[in-house]
């Protein structure tokens, strides 16, 4: 920063807001900043504005998914003439959900019919969004879709090593208080032993001793240890009641060694995820509720259902994209425009004929798919908030389910429910689910699951639906697998703009496998593409 | 970029899936899922019928899965070898959830099943020299 006494006549934003500081002190220069839009961490800027003439310049959209309903929006209002090729029979891509009544078929061939009752769903594709995922809530803002809080964290919720603890499931709250707890009292005993050396001065030494009293619930000794102040963190074994039998019960902490051993303290450290922190959010109903919206503010007669796209030719004054039925194939059918934006998965494009330079080709064919599967289940009744007071949020297992999350609304409403029933990803666990039939997908999510909720799997069970994305016909994985290396070798290249031609997705962003990564690279797109067309 | 490989574990990690355990005996926090199949048809069974389907004849939607029946270009294991291990286009470079012996025992399976009869074996010697 400039020193107080600039001169009077700030140049920048940044002289600007050192002359406030000095002037009217902190807070005024606090709000000043956010104002200006800089205490703001997201790269989203708000609603895009494409300004200058776009000349009746047109646009050819490949894929219906948000990157692509997004674009198409925004280049309308911009003046283009746009035209969209959709391999589905739906818009909305991977941010999608499936109701009872619903069908899908899977590669190979094996067709499910979703059973849920009415009202029930499950989102085999993204279901959550964090409050920083700032482009994508907005759109949800703009265009009406009811958002409420999805429930990540749940401190009632289990955490589970079918190796440790006899394969007894942990609450979140014993895990996570006697982890902080051990930890603080080990702290503690080499700081009052002064083995810190160096680390710390003595009064530095006094404020830590203190933290870790508070922070790990110590005792006076800084002891952790089964006492009231313990049970406040961690629960009881018999709650405080009323009357004059009402006394609670204390719960001693869990053996330090045996927890340590047993890693479960790994799941405490997800809600610390910037993605994953409170506040998140959901949809109202379902995500695909989003593409819904976004379909309907386009305008259904701009998307075409049903084109397999063939190949994707330019030229220096267009592109032409060959394009069949995607279920009978046949005579190609040809569509032209000026310009190009395809948003259609790298594990599609890879295979697509396109008259496209080796550099993005190169791109395109470098980043496979991550592997991922979901199973969805309904159960007769909401047990898991009836029997055990689970209100949404996630139990974690080292069982080839990963976890189970329970759903974030009707919260005792009395009826059915379905859960998120299996949920590996990137690993082991998401190929072998993938690889069974979608029936055995369902079963052994139900078996497994019952090591968390032995009797009310079994007895309560009805009905479930599976979804492995390698399987997924229009997808062939679940989102973009980038290294650090593959992206400092491919990541440039494949957002480049090749001619007439540019990628977009969530596999173009820095934030593979998020919706809002989609969003973000869909603004981005179309920036530089009304760039290039009102520069000339 | 070291963020992305943090992220990318992390992820993983809040998706449960990559960190979670097998051989608790032994530093349970460090395991990762294995594998458990050490013969071709196991390891096929969990990490190549999702996308090549149990009869070895892939798949097409909007792109496809190559079919591995009656297939030529098995006859060089090297091949078959190199996409396992490297991975090529959409095929993810799934080598890496597998041991030596494993990815070998694998690449013997296909290229003794689904109509194709390569039969010299490989060596588990001959993958880590391709890693």
């Amino acid at each position: 920063m400039r020193e107080a006494n600039a001169p009077e006549s700030p140049r920048t934003r940044r002289d600007l807001l050192a002359m406030i500081g000095t002037v009217a002190g902190a807070a005024v220069m606090y709000e000043a900043m956010t104002s200006l839009g800089h205490a703001a961490q997201s790269t989203y800027r708000g609603p895009i504005r494409l300004e200058g003439d776009a000349r009746g310049a047109s646009v050819l959209i490949l894929g219906a998914g948000l990157t692509g309903l997004v674009a198409a929006i925004e280049l309308r209002k911009a003046g283009y003439k746009v035209e969209v090729l959709e391999y589905q029979n739906r818009a909305g891509g991977r941010c999608w959900t499936i109701r009872g009544g619903d069908t899908y078929t899977e590669l190979g061939g094996a067709t499910q019919r979703c059973a849920f009752d009415r009202g029930l769903y499950f989102n085999p594709g993204p279901w959550r969004i964090p409050y920083n995922h700032s482009a994508i809530l907005d759109y949800c803002r703009r265009y009406g879709v009811a958002l409420e809080p999805f429930v990540q964290v749940n401190h009632n919720a289990w955490l589970h090593n079918t190796h440790a603890f006899g394969g007894k499931p942990q609450r979140f709250r014993e895990v996570q208080a006697d982890f902080i707890g051990h930890t603080s009292e080990l702290l503690a005993k080499v700081a009052r032993q002064d083995r810190l050396d160096g680390e710390v001065t003595r009064d530095d030494r006094e404020a830590l001793l203190a933290a870790l009293q508070r922070w790990g619930a110590l005792d006076r000794d800084y002891a952790y240890r089964e006492s009231l102040l313990t049970s406040e963190r961690r629960g009881f074994a018999r709650d405080p009641g009323g009357g004059p039998d009402g006394a609670p019960k204390l719960a001693g902490p869990l053996d330090m060694r045996e927890l340590m051993r047993s890693g479960l303290w790994r799941y405490l450290a997800n809600g610390m995820l910037y993605e994953f922190q409170t506040t998140m959010f959901q949809p109202v109903g379902g995500m695909d509720m989003i593409a819904q919206a976004l379909f309907h503010a386009l305008g259904p007669e701009v998307v075409r259902f049903g084109r397999k796209v063939t190949e994707i030719g330019q030229s220096e004054s267009g592109v032409t994209v060959a394009h069949v039925d995607a279920r009978q194939g046949g005579e190609p059918l040809t569509s032209g425009a000026d310009w190009c934006l395809c948003t259609i998965p790298l594990t599609v494009l890879s295979q697509t004929k396109m008259a496209v330079g080796p550099r993005m080709r190169a791109a395109i064919d470098a980043i496979s798919y991550d592997a991922s599967a979901k199973v969805g289940l309904q159960f007769r009744r909401r047990f898991w908030e009836e029997d055990e007071a689970i209100f949404g949020g996630v139990s974690y297992t080292d069982l080839p389910i990963s976890q189970i999350s329970y759903p974030s609304s009707g919260f005792l409403s009395g009826g059915k429910g379905v859960l998120l029933g299996a949920y590996p990803y990137g690993g082991v666990h998401a190929y072998e689910l993938t690889a069974l039939p979608p029936e055995e997908r369902v079963r052994r999510a139900v078996e497994w699951g019952a090591q968390l909720h032995p009797r009310q799997y079994r007895e309560e069970f009805e009905t479930g639906i599976s979804v492995g994305w390698h399987r997924v016909p229009w997808a062939l994985g679940c989102a973009g697998h980038w290294t650090g290396a593959l992206r400092d070798e491919h990541y440039a290249d494949l957002c480049a703009m090749d001619g007439r031609l540019l990628l977009a997705g969530e596999h173009a962003s820095h934030l593979p496998a998020w919706q809002e990564g989609a969003i973000l690279s869909s603004l981005d797109a179309v920036s530089r593409l009304h760039r290039r067309v009102v520069g000339g | 970029m070291r963020r992305n490989r943090i992220l990318l574990a992390m992820m993983a990690a809040a998706a449960g899936g990559d960190l979670a355990l097998a051989q608790p005996r032994e530093a349970p926090y460090a395991a990762r899922p294995k594998v458990e199949a050490r013969d071709g048809a196991g390891v096929y069974r969990a990490m190549c019928q999702g996308c090549h389907m149990p009869d070895g004849r892939g798949a097409a939607g909007a792109a496809a899965y190559p079919s591995l029946a009656n297939n030529p270009k098995l006859a060089v294991a090297g091949y078959p070898l190199a996409l396992v291990l490297k991975g090529q286009r959409a095929m993810p470079a799934v080598g890496a959830f597998l041991d030596d012996e494993q990815v070998a025992a694998v690449v013997g399976f296909i290229r003794t099943h689904f109509g194709n009869d390569y039969r010299e074996a490989v060596a588990a010697a001959d993958v880590g020299a391709m890693r």
